[in-house]
């Protein structure tokens, strides 16, 4: 009796290992590889044929010169994620938002995603509102108008699609990438 | 539980994501279909009358693996890559930033697995932070398939039911009842996190976009309520954001889905059968109301079923309020919660409700790598998982072995409208009279500290 229930467990164990564990993800990974390579292989962006990061991973910047992505509780590290876990009436959340907030402006309220750290600590992206907000910062450190930048700035913000299909949204990398160009036409 | 320190399997070698394939893919197939197997199990049991017999679980695990996981995973998998999930056998790609630092970008064969983690309602991810990472939820896109694929088996398991014990308007009136508390619970967790956090605001965030701490631009407060909502309804436990960071109401709404025992559709099997029990009880109750002995679907439920009906949904409470309770005042336990106040009980009880409810998701402030935490949650784990089946099981065998009796004018209907409304009430009353008093003492305090301003 017990051993006509485990011969089937270990002949479907084998069976299963080998098709689910093998079979199905190399498959998958054959197809994707040759139908999506750019997706499949991370969605990599290169500038000059080195590779500058992940169209999908936030990374970090620090200089007055670029946009900076939100605060991230992982330093931007691409191969460790993770968020504060810090709770509503968390203190030192409370703390370190009014810090960057002063940091930030002078007494006007800041967007929400500008001063607080998201999930994965990977976002690539800012809400239109955080990137209008460093506009002037960025404008004086590359010596631009700001105008020029706001209009950069509005030409690539992500809406939704079709109206509910996610948020406005800015990737900061694009948009960092497509500041470099612009100095380098105008050059 | 052990999601609760996922470590992010970065910078691993080819040989490393041949174990997570061997090892987790596996995992999460077998365990989709055997909870398909138990849930075709106890829908027989309501299909046939006079037998001892509720049919083969070894025929069935290969059949839902091979005719149902299969085909949709593949299919899914693709559509994943598409979106922009890697599947690659690298392990990390090293880049250069505009500012010339160095990044390091973990990535593998995460579409594959990303298709019957969710199909499978089994949550575990390839990355530390789950389906908030970008590679593994890259777009609004990826959040809406990943949920689709949740409920994709989920929920028809429920139509299966229906269809196999021959009554497809039962299942029609389950999926309602589910629908309803779903719906109710993402609304909830969206009016709280668009409402905000008045501390925030105070130390001069724009309320404009709600609370985004924990949380993604690409899906801002809508979808990150939709996902907590489903995740937990379904015993998936990914989440799209972290829940620890929600605010205090729209923490409790994921927190108090878990603690219903995950009926909402359930995992996969799972969740069709704990329904089934909230079900008798619900006819048990109205049979109460009119004198009569209750009927499902034709099937007398007698002492011996309503005694294993309460013995299932009494294993959840006694393992989620009994190990919490010691772990809130003994120091082993104490050492646990990162946050201070009201905010460190909501994460011990979110951690025993998640292992008990076998959702694996955390408020992950609790740091639960401690020989303490890592035994009760591990016993917490086994009594929602093991203790739980057992009686279902004994209930479909009894029943199985009852003759069906033909519908009378005094049998209650179990599809219309009154019991849906009833399965409703019993639910949340079952759930909210179990469960009130920690969630009062919880969440329910913080919201109200939240609002005075009080922080810790």
């Amino acid at each position: 009796m017990l051993i006509a229930q485990i011969r089937p467990a270990l002949v479907l164990l084998i069976l299963f290992s080998l098709v689910t564990g093998l079979i199905y993800p190399l498959a998958i990974t054959g197809v994707a590889q040759a139908a999506f390579p750019v997706q499949a292989n991370g969605s990599l962006v290169s500038r000059d044929g080195a590779i500058v990061g992940s169209e999908l991973i936030g990374q970090s910047f620090v200089g007055d010169g670029y946009f900076h992505p939100r605060p991230s509780a992982v330093g931007y590290d691409a191969a460790g994620s993770g968020g504060t876990n810090l709770g509503a009436t968390s203190a030192t959340l409370a703390e370190v938002i009014a810090a960057r907030v002063s940091a930030l402006s002078d007494g006007e309220a800041v967007p929400a995603d500008a001063a607080t750290a998201s999930g994965s600590g990977l976002d690539p992206h800012i809400s239109p509102a955080f990137a209008q907000v460093q506009v002037g910062r960025v404008a004086q450190a590359r010596g631009l108008e700001a105008g020029q930048l706001a209009g950069l700035v509005a030409r690539h913000a992500q809406q939704p699609l079709f109206g509910i299909f996610g948020e406005p949204r800015v990737n900061v990398l694009e948009l960092n990438l497509a500041l470099d160009d612009l100095e380098a036409d105008s050059n | 539980m052990t999601n609760t320190n996922w470590q992010s399997y970065g910078g691993e070698t080819t040989m490393s994501h041949l174990s997570q394939m061997l090892g987790l893919t596996v995992q999460n197939f077998v365990s989709a279909a055997s909870g398909i197997a138990i849930a075709v199990a106890v829908s027989r049991a309501f299909a046939r009358s006079g037998v001892d017999r509720i049919g083969n679980f070894w025929i069935d695990l290969t059949r839902a693996t091979l005719y149902v996981l299969l085909p949709l995973a593949i299919v899914v998998a693709l559509a994943f890559a598409a979106l922009g999930l890697p599947q690659t056998l690298t392990g990390s790609v090293s880049a250069t930033t505009l500012e010339g630092a160095n990044q390091t970008i973990a990535m593998g064969p995460m579409a594959s697995q990303e298709a019957i983690k969710q199909l499978g309602t089994n949550g575990g991810g390839f990355m530390n932070v789950n389906a908030a990472h970008p590679f593994e939820n890259p777009s609004a896109f990826s959040n809406y398939l990943a949920i689709f694929s949740m409920l994709s088996i989920s929920a028809t398991v429920v139509y299966t039911f229906g269809q196999i014990a021959g009554r497809r308007r039962q299942a029609w009136a389950l999926l309602s009842a589910m629908t309803i508390l779903l719906v109710i619970g993402i609304g909830a967790i969206y009016w709280a996190e668009t409402a905000g956090n008045p501390i925030h605001v105070a130390a001069g965030l724009d309320p404009a976009l709600g609370n985004m701490e924990g949380k993604e631009v690409r899906f801002g407060q809508a979808m990150t309520a939709l996902y907590a909502a489903v995740t937990t309804g379904l015993s998936n436990g990914g989440v799209n954001a972290m829940h620890s960071s929600l605010t205090p109401l729209g923490g409790l709404v994921p927190l108090f889905l878990i603690q219903l025992g995950e009926v909402l559709p359930g995992g996969v099997g799972s969740g069709l059968y704990g329904l089934v029990v909230f079900a008798i009880l619900t006819v048990f109750v109205a049979g109460l109301m009119v004198g009569r002995t209750p009927e499902f679907l034709g099937k007398k439920i007698e002492a011996r079923e309503m005694k294993l009906a309460m013995l299932a949904v009494l294993i959840l409470p006694l393992a989620i309020l009994g190990f919490s309770a010691v772990a809130a005042v003994i120091p082993a336990g104490l050492a646990g919660p990162t946050n201070a106040g009201p905010h460190g009980l909501t994460e011990i009880l979110y951690a025993y409700s998640s292992a008990a409810g076998n959702n694996g998701s955390a408020f992950a402030g609790l740091s639960a790598n401690s020989p303490w935490y890592n035994t009760t949650l591990g016993l917490a784990m086994l009594a929602g998982r093991f203790a739980y089946i057992v009686p279902v099981l004994a209930i479909a065998g009894s029943l199985a072995r009852k003759a069906k009796v033909p519908p009378s004018s005094g049998t209650f209907p179990t599809d219309g409208p009154l019991f849906v409304g009833l399965l409703v009430g019993i639910i949340l009353i079952l759930g909210g009279l179990q469960f009130f008093p920690a969630l009062a003492l919880g969440p329910i305090l913080e919201h109200v500290l939240m609002l005075a301003g009080q922080t810790f």
